[in-house]
């Protein structure tokens, strides 16, 4: 986009957007948007020209009866869409070739992504070698080409972070491997794309884009980042929630992790803006109405001073 | 009415019989085949009648999906928006992509094939008029079933598309995704039945002269619609009958951990799905090739360019089903070869679309109503069009696949290019189908709602999915520049909604007080306005001799002629419901095909079909048998009262020619029938084959060498069997040549029990060495191979058994061997089935072997 002329830009003030694929920030976005507005204005120029001949052959003072139909037929209907669809095509191959993960010199960075119903849980390693796992946040290093493995627990989802790259299927039994790449740091927006049950609209994930030179520091912050193990909520959190969650980025668990979840921007796969302690209070004690269908057990059980106590205690994981 | 032109009218009336007057050959007529009234017109069979109904319930189901449609507007209206919880929204999505695929599209094609082609052809009905009547109750009933689900609140809730493991019954225990694969595939029944009765029709059925080369070009179109039907919609049913069967039996064709691949679905789903839309999408271009040149009066422009293209776009729109598949991780050079394909598809649209344009420019074009519709057609269907070349190219696709840009796509196709092409043609036949004249100023306000709503809902949201929208959300967040445009979307889908709905008033006004047509009202030149508006129940009461491609531009007062009885089969004789059978190619009449009269039996046998769904739903399986038994005996008892006793001699059928009763011919419609529907049943096979192979070579660790078990005795069992049972019928037939109709009955009677042997050895085949079929996906497939094969070896043991009981109640000679050859097709396409079922079967274990 930025390769295009100022008033281009102008026009274009509508198709910024968190998630737009026309305000792209990565060079394989950019290149799909780039072919988007290259096919925009030749697919606008024939439809006004069908639409011009249409209308014109209705105006009764015209001359084109001597018109020769076989060679009109031809030439538009034959010679004009080949030539056309020849140019198109080698264009659609080389910008895909150049979008696949490729080894490059610098080597790729990899992470992994899991779609699960309905959350996406990732997992890297950091420069010693140890897993660091986080749910709903990926974090990686601008300029630097990273391969995600893309895998599914339960049924179809699709990764997508529409700003940086196009989308790629999580498929049981299959391992896809999705290219991306930032540009610049900065907090991408990314959701499942294919629909995958009762909740596939509160599917989000971040996509948290450091500078180079900090990403190592920011990684093992997100490991170090756990609850105090002294708060009164730990117990609870042990006896009520730890079944399925982990509270340290190094644990994987059935259900996302929460090692850090204070410093998340959302809950929920997007279902609430993490505004502090009384959203995870919140999310606590409704989630059945926020988020209906999710795995994650009824806590009516609990009174409100353990909820209190578990929001207090994850809040303290900073 | 006196003979005046003896030369012309021939020895159709016969000599002693005294002239007869338009109006007693009327009611001589229509006394043989008007539908009795009452509640006998529930055996209705008349094309006319059956077409109506078909088109009639399609437009109830538009009006259910568009409600549907209308819903799911309101939900979307606004971000976070509650006006219906996620499990309800989820179940209206899918039902308006089921309704209006399934339930809408392809039966508004199927009825009005059925309503136009004899009219358009010189014929008096279809080749299988009870077979028509029996696929509208399967329509009917299948629709109904997955209707009332959904008022039930157990509506289908994976999507229109089905896919697993999100359909499988881990994720979806519930009868939901049931209601689906089993309404569906009841609604096929009759998709299949329509598509062998279109093909054999158009193929056999046409007026005299009426060569191929001269065919009107809509007959063309719905020739390869009705053949891409019958290749396109098994995969479909072959997946449906897979992922029921896992759902139910627990065999796991789809489930990773045990050998399946949810992949497998999407190959199945889009095998037929791509087709799909080119089978909606090829009828309404053919009726924009009809309607168009009347209105630009001028004779369509590249008559032969289009038949071309229209079978360039049969042949490739079954490459292209992985273009739906992009985002799944195929390799990159493998969706090359299908972006370039499905671009090449292109080509054939735009020989149509300029030849359309070149029709305008050469005519004289006259803006009636329905180019009214045609021009909101060229707008939105080549937007459609050129969206559609965007998502062919693959890392564009990457982008929008699942977004709301592509929703805005298929859109613009299916609307621009079936209902906006069906809405010139609704107003174009309506003069036919009633007699009435349009009222003109209703039909253009319709226009300018519908065409300035759906642009305003679906132009702009192209650019929803191009901000990031996906598609099948209940609900999405403010403020990220969704807004605004999906409240506008909204806005125009109850404009259009509006405007459909006036349309619907347009048709009821037009009906009751439209003034009268006259005949051939727009002055088109094809056969069926030569017919008196509305038509009577038999058509015409001569049928027409063709010698051009435009009819009535050669014989203007062909209409009259043809009520005067002065060409074919004009005068009825013994109460026979008669119409001219032709060679496929050149059209010269080589039969008379009597057809069958209204009957209760299509009737009770769509209920029976429907009580086998229905049990299979309620997982009563002893019902399901008792089903299958009434279903199969009640189409012997159809079956039975149909045929002659007696060799027919051939009786004149007027100018001078005579021709056979269709029971003495070889190629009588009865011996296409099975020939098209042993095509869709080879799909069927081909689609389950494919599967087998998918898995071996996508699967890993396939086939599982401990589930493996060789036996060739058995093998060889099976072979004896299904290879002894066409041997017998040909030997049958073969005696039947030399007249000795006790051998042949006696041959037929012995390829019973060889059919039950085979049956039974196949089915032991896979069973023997002990793997359960739910251990591993290659049992279960090699197990559903082996019951495939061993169904139609015992299904062919019964038609061997009813040949041989044919051969001893007279129905059978030498002339008259339509079951003994049937019946030997049958066997021998078995036998091929056998063959590489057992070669399935048998090689990996002899490999195995030690």
């Amino acid at each position: 986009m930025r390769r295009l002329a100022p008033g281009a830009a102008l026009a274009l003030a509508g198709c910024s957007g968190p998630l737009s694929t026309l305000d792209p920030a990565g060079p394989g976005a950019a290149s799909v948007a780039a072919l988007w507005w290259v096919m925009f204005f030749a697919a606008s120029a024939i439809l006004l020209g069908v639409c011009a001949v249409a209308l014109y052959a209705l105006r009764r003072e015209r001359r084109g009866r001597g018109l020769d139909a076989g060679r009109f037929v031809a030439g538009w209907g034959v010679a004009f869409p080949v030539t056309v669809l020849a140019v198109l095509l080698v264009i659609a191959l080389r910008t895909g070739e150049g979008m696949l993960p490729k080894p490059g010199p610098e080597g790729a960075l990899r992470v992994e992504a899991r779609g699960q119903q309905w959350w996406w849980g990732f997992t890297q390693h950091d420069a010693a070698g140890g897993p660091v796992h986080t749910a709903g946040e990926l974090h990686i290093p601008a300029g630097r080409a990273v391969d995600v493995h893309i895998t599914a627990a339960d049924v179809i989802h699709s990764f997508w972070v529409p700003r940086l790259t196009g989308k790629l299927d999580a498929i049981p039994g299959h391992e896809n491997v999705l290219r991306l790449r930032a540009d610049a740091p900065g907090v991408y927006e990314g959701q499942c794309a294919e629909f995958c049950g009762l909740q596939h609209a509160q599917m989000d994930f971040r996509v948290i884009v450091h500078p180079a030179g900090a990403y190592e520091a920011a990684l093992a912050a997100l490991a170090a980042a756990r609850p105090d193990p002294s708060h009164p909520g730990a117990a609870d959190f042990a006896a009520s929630c730890a079944g399925c969650h982990a509270a340290d980025a190094r644990q994987d668990g059935a259900a996302p992790n929460l090692a850090g979840l204070a410093r998340r921007g959302r809950i929920g796969g997007g279902t609430l803006e993490n505004e502090g302690r009384e959203s995870i209070l919140l999310w606590l004690r409704r989630h059945e109405t926020l988020k209906p269908g999710s795995r994650e057990p009824s806590h009516a059980a609990l009174d409100d001073a353990a909820l209190s106590r578990i929001a207090d205690y994850l809040e303290t994981a900073r | 009415m006196s003979r005046t032109q003896p030369g012309v009218t021939g020895p159709a009336t016969p000599p002693t019989e005294p002239a007869m007057s338009p109006l007693r050959r009327h009611r001589l007529l229509d006394a043989i085949w008007r539908t009795p009234p009452g509640l006998g017109r529930l055996g209705a069979v008349n094309h006319s009648i059956v077409g109506a109904r078909f088109m009639m319930t399609a437009f109830v189901f538009f009006a259910i999906g568009g409600i549907l449609a209308m819903l799911i507007r309101a939900q979307l209206a606004r971000p976070g928006h509650v006006f219906m919880p996620p499990e309800q929204y989820n179940q209206v999505f899918t039902m308006h992509g089921t309704v209006m695929m399934f339930l809408f599209a392809i039966p508004m094609f199927e009825g009005l094939a059925m309503y136009l082609l004899p009219k358009m052809l010189g014929a008096r009905d279809l080749a299988f008029p009870r077979l028509s009547a029996y696929g509208y109750w399967c329509y009917l009933l299948g629709g109904g079933f997955i209707i009332g689900a959904m008022l039930a609140g157990v509506a289908p809730d994976g999507g229109w598309f089905m896919y697993t493991p999100l359909s499988s019954s881990t994720h979806t225990p519930g009868i939901n995704a049931d209601v689906w694969l089993l309404g569906i595939t009841f609604v096929e029944i009759s998709a299949i039945g329509a598509a062998v009765e279109i093909t054999a029709s158009i193929l056999k059925m046409r007026g005299a002269g009426m060569a191929l080369r001269r065919m009107p070009i809509l007959a063309w179109y719905f020739l390869v619609t009705a053949v891409m039907m019958l290749v396109g919609f098994p995969p479909l049913i072959l997946g449906s009958i897979l992922l029921e069967v896992e759902r139910a039996f627990g065999l796991p064709f789809f489930d990773p951990a045990r050998g399946g691949d949810p992949l497998l679905w999407q190959h199945l789903f889009w095998l037929f799905g791509h087709p799909e839309v080119y089978i909606i999408f090829l009828p309404a271009a053919g009726v924009i090739s009809t309607v168009l040149p009347v209105f630009a009066r001028h004779r369509l422009v590249g008559y032969n360019a289009i038949v071309l293209a229209l079978v360039a776009m049969g042949f490739l729109s079954f490459g292209l089903w992985v273009h739906h598949m992009f985002a799944v991780g195929i390799p990159h050079i493998a969706q090359g070869f299908f972006s370039a394909a499905s671009m090449a598809v292109a080509i054939p649209t735009a020989v149509q679309i300029f030849a359309w344009l070149a029709t305008l420019l050469k005519g004289r074009p006259r803006l009636d109503l329905p180019m009214l519709y045609l021009l909101g057609f060229f707008f939105i269907f080549v937007n459609g069009g050129l969206t559609g070349v965007m998502v062919a190219v693959v890392p564009f696709d990457w982008q929008v696949h699942d977004s709301y840009f592509v929703v805005a796509h298929l859109h613009y196709v299916l609307v621009g290019g079936f209902v906006f092409p069906l809405m010139a043609g609704a107003y174009y036949w309506m003069p036919l189908v009633t007699g009435r004249m349009p009222i003109y100023h209703l039909g253009r306000a319709a226009f300018w709602l519908i065409f300035v709503g759906f642009n305003l809902t679906f132009l702009l949201m192209h650019l929803t999915g191009l901000l990031g929208m996906p598609r099948r959300v209940y609900t999405y967040p403010a403020g990220i520049g969704w807004d605004w445009l999906n409240l506008l979307s909204s806005v125009g889908g109850f404009m259009t909604a509006i405007g459909f709905a006036l349309f619907a008033v347009d048709m009821l006004m037009q009906r009751r007080f439209g003034r009268h047509a006259p005949r051939n009202p727009w002055g088109a030149e094809s056969l069926e306005w030569s017919l008196p508006l509305p038509p009577p129940s038999y058509n015409a009461a001569s049928l027409p001799p063709v010698d051009s491609r435009e009819p009535l531009a050669a014989h203007p007062g062909l209409g009259r002629a043809l009520a005067a009885g002065q060409h074919y089969l004009a005068t009825p004789r013994h109460g026979w419901m008669e119409t001219l059978g032709v060679e496929v190619v050149s059209g010269r009449p080589d039969q008379i095909i009597l057809l069958p009269r209204p009957t209760l039996l299509p009737l009770w046998t769509a209920l029976a079909t429907g009580l086998c769904f229905l049990a299979m739903l309620l997982k009563q399986y002893w019902l399901v048998g008792a089903g299958a038994a009434l279903v199969l005996a009640l189409a012997l008892f159809w079956l039975w009262s149909m045929g002659m006793r007696e060799d027919p001699a051939p009786l004149p059928i007027g100018h001078g020619e005579s021709a056979l009763p269709h029971p003495g011919v070889a190629s009588q419609p009865g011996w296409w029938g099975m020939a098209l529907l042993l095509v869709a049943d080879g799909a069927l096979f081909g689609s389950l084959l494919f599967g087998a192979l998918f898995l071996w070579v996508v699967a890993p660790g396939w086939p599982p060498p401990a589930l493996l078990g060789f036996s060739p005795w058995l093998a060889l069992l099976a072979l004896a069997g299904l290879l002894g049972a066409p041997l017998a019928g040909a030997l049958g037939l073969a005696a039947l040549r030399r007249g000795r109709m006790g051998a042949c009955a006696a041959l037929f009677l012995l390829g019973a029990p060889a059919g039950l042997l085979g049956a039974g050895a196949v089915a032991a085949l896979p069973l023997r060495h002990g793997a359960p079929p739910t251990s591993h996906a290659y049992a279960a497939a090699m197990l559903v191979l082996a019951l495939y094969v061993a169904l139609h070896a015992a299904l062919g043991a019964v038609m061997a058994a009813y040949t041989a009981a044919r051969c001893g109640s007279g129905h059978v000679s030498a002339l008259r061997d339509l079951a003994p050859r049937n019946t030997l097709m049958w066997q021998g396409y078995t036998a091929l089935c056998g063959l590489a079922a057992l070669l399935l079967l048998q090689f990996w274990p002899w490999m195995a072997a030690p």
